[in-house]
């Protein structure tokens, strides 16, 4: 049905507008701006402009000592501390060779776990969010994350900024107490999800805004170097904890859900079902940690030899790596990070041109960004 | 395929149920929630008794936000006594990132769990010398597991001799 009245004229003279998303935007998660040429209500092209967060962690990073440099990896992405402070020490380990006691891997992959757990279920109440349906899931989701921070309060003192891990293990072991609050949230957290599952899947206005909306094919995936749920979603059977394992999780029990599809849909049903996984490798963690120090003695001010290294994890967002360069002082030569944040943005273009104004701010909620991480 | 609106029903229903729960919010002012004993708050706890103004902890902290200035006590050994003039924390800056209470060797330094520190200027965030003395000798056990020994929660105040791993 045309809906605009017929006044014989038949070549409509159309610009394009040019639109500013941000960088003070409620859906731009954050300080992010995008540039969208729009036809209409159509995207003809969009550009995403950022470095509102530029907090130039990298040249920090030159003029601290390796353990100082902890301390920033907590604001990259700022939602999921844990994962990049492991990312981080895992690279300056590599460096200096330090062995890790086996009890402080468990405890790394529990909190790392704990942390996806909590950033996932921030990705999906701000896509809800954005789709319309304002506050409510966000509160829900914001309860369970909450109470994933009350656990590493009682861990490591901090909610947010958490500095947990150290070189050659973590910082602290587990408080007295701490079994029966993890064991008491995770059996509410699997009610919960069902909640979230019965709140959202069968919405039909999820499922009209979202399935079959903004496809990525999995060799496009792959070309523009997607990681994480975003890639498995596009039907690529990519996680680095099962294709390259570290710390503990060659001895998890885990299933890393991917879809064909590659659609909006199945992005957030990845992250939905990778929460479980998550929540059963934490309650395994537990049960299976053996007994011992939780930490390698090694200097404040280490000093590895000479040399270069990029160590990369499997974090909440993709794979995050860290290439460090030693030139044999206490701080490192030069600090590089790949965040996959950044580079998953790589593919928001093609995601949003040809849909509509409102699919826009959908397709970038499914890609899951989180400035701190795109800016660095 | 089930009528348009049914899942949109079935969403509402759980939205629904909460009507019986109790809120899990917390009215902050009137009431605060319980924070866990290594809390990293807005303070310090330094113990003049046990500090030897040895400067470790200005030299962890990534920010070098820490400034103290000291001179040896009249009739002491070298290295043994010295009394800190100036211990400046500056917590305008500062992250509570604790590392200057992980590496204090001597257990003098422990962070506190007061985090309603708002004022009205910067020059009034410096935490001096004075300050530092006055403040309530709660310590969080951030750092300090010989405090979680004996069941310390962070709400009672410790004097030096139990702050420490050792005794002076
Ligand atoms: S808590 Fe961290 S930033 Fe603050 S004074 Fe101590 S070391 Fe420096
Ligand atoms: S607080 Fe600790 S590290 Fe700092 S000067 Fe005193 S003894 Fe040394």
């Amino acid at each position: 049905m045309n809906v605009i009245p017929d006044s014989g004229a038949t070549n409509y003279d159309i610009e394009p507008v040019l639109l500013n998303l941000g960088p003070q935007h409620p859906s731009t998660h954050g300080v992010f701006r995008i540039r969208a040429l729009l036809d209409g209500e159509e995207v003809v092209d969009v550009e995403p402009v950022f470095g509102y967060l530029h907090r130039g962690s990298s040249k920090l990073a030159e003029e601290r000592s390796y353990t100082q440099v902890i301390t920033l990896t907590d604001r990259l992405d700022y939602l999921s501390g844990m994962s990049n402070n492991l990312a981080y020490v895992r690279a300056v380990e590599a460096l200096a060779h330090v062995d890790v006691p086996e009890r402080a891997q468990y405890l790394r992959v529990m909190m790392a776990e704990l942390m996806r757990i909590a950033s996932h279920l921030m990705a999906l109440g701000f896509l809800i969010n954005d789709l319309g349906a304002w506050i409510t899931p966000l509160m829900h989701m914001f309860r369970e994350r909450e109470k994933v921070l009350d656990l590493f309060e009682m861990v490591c003192g901090a909610r947010i900024t958490f500095s947990y891990m150290r070189i050659g293990g973590v910082s602290h072991d587990l408080p007295p107490g701490f079994d029966a609050a993890l064991n008491a949230f995770l059996d509410d957290f699997a009610e919960r999800v069902a909640e979230y599952e019965a709140l959202l899947l069968e919405n039909e206005i999820l499922v009209s805004r979202m399935k079959g909306i903004a496809p990525l094919s999995g060799e496009r995936a792959i070309e523009c170097s997607v990681t994480g749920p975003n890639l498995r979603a596009s039907g690529v059977n990519f996680d680095l904890r099962k294709q390259a394992p570290y710390e503990a999780y060659d001895r998890m029990n885990f299933d890393v859900p991917v879809t064909q599809n590659g659609d909006n849909w199945d992005r957030m049903w990845v992250r939905l079902q990778e929460m479980k996984e998550s929540a059963r490798m934490t309650r395994q963690c537990m049960a299976e940690m053996p007994d011992g120090p939780t930490r390698t003695p090694a200097d404040f001010f280490i000093r590895p030899p000479v040399g270069e290294v990029y160590s990369a994890i499997e974090a909440t967002k993709g794979e995050l790596g860290f290439y460090l360069v030693s030139d044999g002082t206490i701080a490192p030569y030069r600090c590089g990070i790949r965040s996959p944040s950044f580079i998953n943005l790589t593919v928001l273009r093609e995601l949003c041109v040809g849909w509509k104004l409102a699919d826009l701010i959908v397709n970038f909620g499914t890609l899951d960004i989180n400035v701190g991480e795109v800016d660095r | 395929m089930a009528l348009f609106g049914t899942g949109a029903i079935k969403g509402l229903m759980v939205t629904l149920g909460y009507i019986r729960r109790k809120p899990f919010t917390t009215q902050y002012p009137e009431e605060k929630l319980e924070q866990s004993p290594r809390f990293r708050g807005n303070t310090f706890v330094w113990y003049e008794e046990r500090c030897t103004g040895c400067a470790t902890c200005a030299k962890g902290c990534p920010l070098g936000i820490i400034r103290i200035v000291t001179h040896p006590e009249p009739h002491s050994q070298v290295g043994s006594d010295y009394h800190v003039d100036v211990f400046d924390i500056d917590t305008g800056r500062c992250m509570f990132c604790a590392l200057c209470v992980e590496v204090c060797p001597y257990d003098a330094l422990h962070m506190g769990g007061d985090f309603e520190q708002a004022s009205y200027g910067r020059e009034e965030m410096v935490i001096s010398v004075e300050d530092l003395k006055a403040m309530p000798k709660k310590p969080r056990t951030q750092f300090r597991p010989q405090m979680e020994m004996i069941g310390h929660t962070g709400d009672d105040e410790l004097d030096e001799h139990e702050a420490g791993r050792w005794s002076l």
